[in-house]
């Protein structure tokens, strides 16, 4: 459909590829010599069914297992964790006779531990299923013979089939383009999902290919493409195409990559080289590694300790058992020694010693909880609802909540150190507004970018600290809100006025611009109108895109190849320059004056287009009014502008550089706009030797067409200059700015040019004024072929190091440097010999910036930074193009926005908005570390304090390897009677609220510096354990040594004693949490005292049933001890002794060395923060972590400044 | 391993349909439980909290301490070791020779007497205690069978009882380790040549008797081994009155254990000297134990044990202490609560 409107509009579409610059293809077709050996029989797929040119197909599986290999492989995964392996082997012992215990108390919980953890890994796989599946059942076009297509989905899809895409489709499989729709074979390709650039790219098939203009020609079509084996890099392509018996090379201009999309073209048509694994993309991906946190990680070491532990006192167990086996059983008639099995032999020590090893490794394996394991599952598949069901991470506008798709990492996310972020999708909508301009010299645009907002509410904030005269809300943007009036008094040179939301005017997309000297035809009123007609045609001719008329507005939108050209356009429309048509060799504007009604069509003769290169930095177009004028049009970068004034040029110079400078510092993008009117001698001069430039052949073809351009693109006349806002998502500086308060460092990887990266890095507050940019790059390309690699890298070690050495040399406290390095340096200082000295420059700067970074240069920046400082990665991203990245980071963050799923599947966590990113990390991460880290550590604690008194009481019965609790007691211990209070502080724990989270965000540093799980605590809590087993043990035994424990005489036996021990365990380690907890809802009361009642419950219960299976616990609780005063004493006495030195510590520390936390809860809880609200604000400013980046730095960066202005003005007027 | 073509076509897609009706679906709903927002008891240890639940403690503790000791006091206990003087002196020189006087069949009677230190009121116990007798050993105590003592009907259920399950083919009743060692040493009292009754009636736990123990089981096969262990049990008394069966079964925790022998349901006088007439049976001296008689009375609180008042009064007086300490501390170096200059970024500025 579109293809005809397109079609009858451009007779020829050369202009749209800029073949001016390039040379037509006739004429430089020498073969490529290919090393790789794949052969495509073009058109022929059959040819590709059996070896050796049978290639993979296009069907992709991203899952782990499958029906088949799922349990094999996904059961080898459990018993990988040398815990669970230690259990299975511990179970499949105790079906035999060395088990201390009964079979089923030792295979139940395993399985079940295995059990979950499988479902769980079943369940994320069957997702990726379903996923891979919905991708290929996707249908396209294919060739099926004859000239006929047909619909096909994309796994039946083979090397060598033909086909044909239509606009907006993704592409199922690398491909060589053939031909499109438009005459001269070209078509424009997103690809988005590669690399993150939102740019479009033209591609563009051969020449000999172009007949190939419609499904008929594909009947006899036949060729043979040899080309490079199937490899990652997305920028290459080597290869021939055998048609017509003639070779052609082909480059990467021809291809079409999988998972890119068609984009303002109607079709193409294609041939299948790659398929599915072998495609780029897939080539591309890498394996997603299963993480762990490093909480995790460390107790594994905790557990290796434990294991030691058990495996010395089981060796101490065995070897006394055998000595007593060997020199005193012989005379213990009673154990009749003489009739005997080889579990119990006095003839032969060793042997029984080994097996009672066994034994003794399966008993003392209360030391090692398996509960652990089932126990932290649970609490984080909790915590990871309460992450899903957050409201505040809500976005209203998506309906898309917080997700946390794995549940292993939730307390990392309270010790990140590093975030590493994408650009594009993450920081920003890629959405550019127009905002500001700068015409003759006059700043126009009054509404304020998002930065300036941001910034203008800091302000308000500190001042507000300052001053403290005002009454602090919760909120601190409402009552910041308040205060915005008052900024003005600090002198930022901005004009801020606060618009609440969209306001008055229907928002057009693109265009934020609001100033009324110029909206409305009232440009006409100003001076200099005819430089106001200039800029406006600048902005409405210089550019490449192509209209297309809206039938709702009556009005055309654009599709530009950059969505800031978009912004201009749209902006020229509105000013009243509508660009409507355009012609192969005429660009038509319909221009709107106030004071005609009728808008006045013009035609401009395009002569010529000097396209934009990141390294010209600059476009320019030749045209021809109707009047016959020749004028040059550039718009390009201030800079490269202003050196290309010509005398009579630089009229506004002064005042349009400072407005620029003001338009940097608010975080805008600008450019600058010029002219030149062309004699037409001067022009006609200058073509001749620009198309001799073009038709010349050599390499050095491109430097000439530079060089004569550039004799062109001088002598220009400033104009003015433009400010377009890349939007911002919402919330994004205010989100970094808190996470840099929170100690975090922000880098920011993006695909995108450096410019746009930097002009981002200023409007989310990473870069600022005054701040010392260290830019690595690359110098020369065309030194690269010359002098090879050496020279490349020699010269940017050379940076690194001199850029090292001003920082070390740096005196200002308050420098910061930011550093910025682009893709291609990136790849040499990525490797072995060079990345380290990258990376202690990179840490050193308060910012980082890659840009134009390839999706696996994003995972190895992370890898670097994640290897080589040791220290928690975050990875944000929202494009197929962060995969990598997020799966290389210790924690993959994906922005569930509109962008595609593919970021959100590889990722942990997904949120909707940057913006939730504070909350996710400074309240859940904070939460969920602190909450994990006293699980854990309570966790030893209570399976040492129970396991020792099991060790202690084999020391009195001989080593043999007989408990003194009933084997039900120590079944329920980690299942009923201890795990659902260590479930509650897992999952309910707050030490403060959230608010207080967000308030303070140096609270978050506690876990970044990992307080609440280093060895200390461990060791602290592990000595606890040992403790408290000692003083459960040894009072109990004391007491109940021989004598009567009642007043009717019987004294106590194994089940008596056994169980009094039982119950002061159960009291002690329930006190115990309470003690440790800090947060009693309900819910914690309950389980916590509701554990000691089950305990007495279970007790009576269990005396109950028949003596049969209680055994000698038979109506224990009711006959033997309830009745007994000497059992409540006992368990009162060693509950408190338990205790007794933990509270004492937390009394102590509490008293003497509180933590933050401790002081904030003080002031929670005597609501001194309502008393003395000043004090609140003061020391929640205060808890800010001293940051050189984000708006809050930028602020007294600013600040400082002034102060050192005013210091100096007053010492001058002293002076004089 | 989720991959960047995982799903390419979402794009499209999601952006269509993320509008209006499904809109709402995903969104959590608020509860304060989701929310965290729970109604939640905060405590802190506040030095006021601290020291009163020291003072606490100490209150507590201490007056029970002083009660249990005074309990402890009360009880009179009189132990006499007896394995060794009850051997003949030329049977003492080694442990070979007492194990071949312990097993001969000679009558072992030994007489002992005893002096009440204090008055003891009735009910006075009588104990015999063992020490180094492993009860707690593990091939011990498994070696019973409950089912077979609890009824007539799994008499010969002994699977668990090895190596004492069978005698000459038939299962022995009761079966095991334990049953087979039943301690078989008698006591007879006597004051002033005037028998002193021991009530052997009862003191065996009552749920014991009646639910563990069967009213129709009857020994059988029992002692008849080539080994003899213990004692002997009448086969016409069914086991749910064999007391001194019922108490030895249940095995002790430590390896120095008592068990109750009987009552003397009159009281002894202070000096009186009772005449123990003692059959001794029982062989310890294979494995060095010790043999002892005991008569206690008992408190409230059970038999003799300084160690729990003395237990209860350190713990009291330990926090006691504390409770000054902190005292003083507070009045020392008293810190406000919630004083905003602890807090790190107060204490060291730019340290962080």
């Amino acid at each position: 459909m579109t293809r005809g409107r397109i079609r009858a509009k451009l007779q020829r579409s050369h202009l749209y590829s800029f073949s001016c610059l390039h040379p037509s293809n006739t004429e430089a077709e020498r073969p490529n010599s290919v090393q790789g050996s794949r052969i495509v029989h073009c058109n022929q797929p059959h040819l590709h069914q059996k070896k050796p040119l049978k290639y993979c197909s296009n069907f992709i599986s991203t899952t782990k297992y499958n029906v088949v290999t799922f349990l094999p492989k996904a059961i080898f995964e459990q018993f990988r964790r040398v815990a669970n392996l230690y259990f299975l082997l511990a179970a499949a012992l105790s079906l035999t006779a060395i088990s201390p215990f009964s079979a089923v108390s030792m295979i139940a919980p395993l399985a079940f531990v295995v059990g979950l953890s499988m479902a769980k890994e079943a369940l994320e796989d069957s997702r990726r299923f379903v996923q891979d599946m919905k991708v290929n059942r996707r249908k396209t076009s294919v060739h099926k013979g004859n000239g006929l297509f047909g619909y096909r989905p994309w796994h039946k899809i083979r090397v060598g089939d033909v086909l044909k895409v239509e606009k907006d489709q993704f592409f199922p499989a690398d491909l060589l383009l053939l031909s499109s729709n438009y005459e001269d074979g070209i078509c424009y390709v997103e690809t988005m999902n590669l690399d993150g650039e939102t740019n479009l790219k033209v591609k563009r098939c051969l020449e000999a290919t172009l007949p190939l203009e419609d499904d008929e020609a594909f009947k006899d079509f036949a060729g043979i493409i040899r080309c490079e084996d199937p490899n990652p890099s997305l920028y290459t392509f080597v290869g021939n195409l055998e048609y017509d018996r003639q070779a052609f090379s082909l480059d990467p201009g021809q291809i079409l990559l999988r998972d890119s999309k068609l984009r303002n073209t109607a079709y193409v048509y294609g041939v299948v080289i790659f398929t599915g694994h072998d495609s780029k993309v897939m080539q591309n991906a890498t394996e997603s590694p299963s993480k762990r946190s490093t909480i995790e990680k460390k107790m594994d070491y905790i557990i290796y300790v434990l294991f030691t532990l058990l495996v010395v006192i089981s060796l101490i167990s065995s070897i006394g058992f055998a000595v007593k086996t060997k020199y005193q059983v012989p005379d213990w008639w009673y154990l009749k020694p003489q009739n005997t099995d080889s579990l119990f032999n006095p003839g032969k020590p060793a042997l029984s010693g080994f097996y009672h090893l066994i034994t003794a490794l399966i008993l003392y394996g209360y030391l090692i909880p398996i509960s652990l394991y089932v126990s932290i599952e649970v609490v984080k598949v909790l915590q990871a609802t309460f992450i899903n069901q957050d409201i505040h991470m809500y976005d209203e506008e998506t309906g898309n909540p917080a997700q946390a798709r794995t549940s292993n990492l939730n307390e990392e996310l309270g010790q990140v150190d590093t975030i590493l972020s994408d650009k594009t999708g993450t920081l920003t909508c890629n959405q550019m507004d127009f905002l500001k301009c700068s015409i003759a010299g006059t700043a126009y645009g009054v509404r304020s970018s998002e930065v300036e907002l941001a910034a203008a509410k800091q302000m308000a904030i500190e001042e507000e600290v300052d001053l403290s005269s005002f009454p602090m809300h919760r909120d601190n943007q409402q009552s910041s809100r308040k205060n915005v009036g008052r900024v003005s008094e600090i002198e930022l040179e901005t004009v801020i006025s606060y618009s609440n939301g969209t306001g008055q005017k229907p928002v057009i997309k693109g265009f934020s611009f609001d100033d009324g000297r110029l909206m409305n035809g009232n440009w006409l009123k100003e001076h200099n109108t005819d430089v106001h007609l200039l800029f406006f045609r600048i902005l409405a001719i210089c550019q490449t895109a192509i209209p297309e008329p809206n039938q709702e507005t009556a009005s055309f939108t654009y599709e530009a190849e950059s969505p800031d050209e978009g912004a201009f356009l749209v902006a020229a429309r509105e000013f009243g320059f509508e660009f409507c048509k355009r012609t192969q060799s005429s660009v038509f504007i319909r221009e709107r004056y106030p004071n005609s009604k009728q808008p006045v069509e013009r035609e401009y003769k395009l002569l010529n287009l000097l396209e934009f290169t990141s390294k010209r930095k600059r476009m320019s177009v030749i045209v021809q009014d109707e009047e016959g004028q020749i004028l040059l049009l550039c718009k390009g970068a201030d800079s490269i502008i202003f050196d290309r004034l010509s005398k009579n040029g630089r009229m506004y110079e002064a005042a349009t550089t400072k407005h620029l400078t003001e338009y940097g510092e608010a975080g805008l993008r600008t450019l600058a706009l010029a002219y030149r009117k062309l004699e037409e001698s001067e022009y006609a001069t200058w073509n001749n030797e620009f198309q001799k430039a073009k038709t010349c052949i050599g390499a050095d073809r491109e430097a000439m067409l530079e060089r004569v351009a550039e004799t062109m693109e001088r002598e220009l006349i400033l104009v003015g200059a433009t400010a377009v806002e890349d939007k911002l998502q919402k919330g994004v500086p205010q989100c970094i700015d808190k996470l840099a308060q929170a100690g975090l460092k922000i880098w920011v990887l993006t695909g995108d040019k450096m410019e746009t990266a930097i002009n981002i890095g200023f409007a989310c507050s990473l870069l600022r004024q005054g701040m010392k940019q260290i830019c690595i790059i690359t110098t020369n390309s065309d030194t690269l072929a010359k002098d090879g690699k050496e020279a490349v890298k020699e010269n940017i070690l050379n940076q690194l190091t001199n850029a090292s050495q001003m920082i070390k040399l740096e005196k200002d406290p308050h420098a910061a440097f930011a550093l910025i390095i682009d893709g291609k340096t990136l790849t040499h200082a990525l490797e072995d010999d060079m990345k380290h000295q990258f990376l202690g420059l990179a840490v050193d700067c308060a910012s980082v910036i890659c840009c134009r970074v390839s999706p696996k240069q994003k995972a190895m920046v992370t890898r670097l930074v994640k290897e080589g400082t040791g220290k928690t990665t975050l990875a944000i991203g929202d494009g197929a193009n962060d995969v990598g990245m997020i799966q290389e980071a210790d924690i993959g963050v994906g922005i569930s926005g509109v962008e595609g799923m593919q970021a959100v599947m590889a990722s942990d966590f997904s949120i909707a908005q940057f913006r939730f990113l504070e909350r996710l990390l400074v309240v859940h991460g904070h939460w969920c570390y602190k909450r994990i880290a006293q699980m854990v550590c309570y966790f030893f604690y209570k399976n040492i304090a129970f396991g020792l008194t099991l060790f202690y009481f084999e020391a009195f019965a001989a080593f043999s390897g007989q408990s003194v609790y009933d084997d039900w007691y120590m079944l329920l211990f980690n299942v009923l009677l201890t795990s659902l209070p260590v479930i509650s502080l897992g999952v309910f724990e707050q030490d403060v609220s959230s608010e207080v989270c967000l308030q303070f965000p140096a609270l978050y540093q506690q876990g970044p510096r990992n307080l609440f799980f280093d060895w200390y605590r461990i060791l602290g809590w592990m000595g606890n354990g040992l403790y408290s087993s000692l003083i459960i043990f040894f009072l109990n035994i004391i007491i109940f040594y021989d004598q009567a424990f009642r007043a009717g005489g019987q004294t106590a036996d194994m089940a008596a004693v056994g169980t009094t021990m039982f119950t002061c365990i159960i009291w002690a380690v329930n006190c115990q949490i309470a003690l440790t907890m800090s947060h009693f809802t309900w819910i914690q009361h309950l389980l916590v005292w509701g554990s000691i009642v089950t305990w007495y419950l279970f007790l009576l219960l269990y005396g109950m049933i028949s003596p049969l299976i209680s055994g000698n616990a038979y109506k224990l609780l009711v006959e033997a001890l309830g009745p007994a005063p000497i059992y409540w004493a006992a368990t009162l006495l060693v509950t408190i002794a338990c205790n007794l030195p933990y509270f004492v510590h937390i009394s102590f520390q509490r008293c003497f060395n509180p933590m933050d936390h401790h002081v904030i809860q003080e002031i929670k809880y005597y609501k001194r923060d309502v008393e003395d609200q000043h004090m609140w604000t003061r020391e929640s400013s205060k808890a800010r972590h001293d940051t050189k980046i984000g708006f809050t730095a930028r602020v007294e960066a600013k600040i400082r400044q002034l102060r050192g202005r005013l210091q100096k003005k007053h010492s001058s007027s002293v002076a004089s | 391993m989720s991959t960047n073509t995982a799903s390419s076509s979402s794009a499209a897609a999601g952006s269509a349909d993320s509008s209006a009706p499904r809109r709402n679906s995903k969104r959590p709903k608020y509860s304060r439980f989701t929310q965290q927002e729970l109604p939640a008891c905060k405590p802190i240890l506040t030095p006021k909290w601290v020291i009163s639940a020291f003072l606490l403690v100490s209150v507590v503790f201490i007056p029970i301490g002083v009660a249990s000791l005074f309990a402890s006091r009360d009880v009179v206990e009189i132990v006499d070791r007896y394995e060794t003087d009850c051997i003949p002196p030329p049977n003492r020189s080694d442990r070979n020779d007492k194990v071949k006087y312990i097993q001969s069949s000679g009558n072992k009677t030994c007489i002992r007497s005893l002096t009440v230190p204090k008055r003891m009121k009735h009910p006075i116990y009588v104990y015999y205690q063992l020490d180094n007798f492993y009860q707690n050993h593990r091939r011990y105590v498994k070696s019973r069978s409950d089912t077979q003592l609890k009824s007539n009907s799994s008499a010969d259920d002994v699977s668990s009882c090895k190596p004492e399950d069978n005698a000459d083919g038939r299962p022995i009743v009761p079966c095991g380790l334990i049953a087979w060692s039943l301690f078989n040493d008698t006591y007879n009292f006597s004051r002033n040549n005037q028998q002193l009754n021991v009530n052997k009636k009862h003191i065996s736990w009552k749920s014991d008797r009646e639910n563990k123990f069967g009213k129709d089981v009857y020994p059988t096969n029992f002692q008849n081994g080539t080994l003899k262990g213990g004692a002997s049990l009448d086969p016409l008394i069914p086991l749910s009155e064999q007391e001194d069966l019922i108490v030895w079964m249940r095995t002790a925790a430590l390896p120095t254990f008592r068990k109750l022998y009987g009552k003397i349901e009159v009281d002894l006088l202070e000096n009186d000297t009772i005449q123990v007439i003692l059959e001794n049976n029982y062989n310890t001296y294979s494995f060095d134990g010790k043999k002892k008689l005991v008569l206690s009375t008992t408190s409230w609180l059970g038999g003799k044990n300084d160690f729990l008042g003395i237990a209860y009064l350190t713990v009291g007086g330990l926090c006691f202490v504390l409770a000054l300490t902190f005292t003083v501390v507070y009045l020392v170096k008293p810190r406000r609560l919630g004083d905003p200059s602890y807090l790190s970024w107060n204490r060291n500025p730019g340290g962080r």
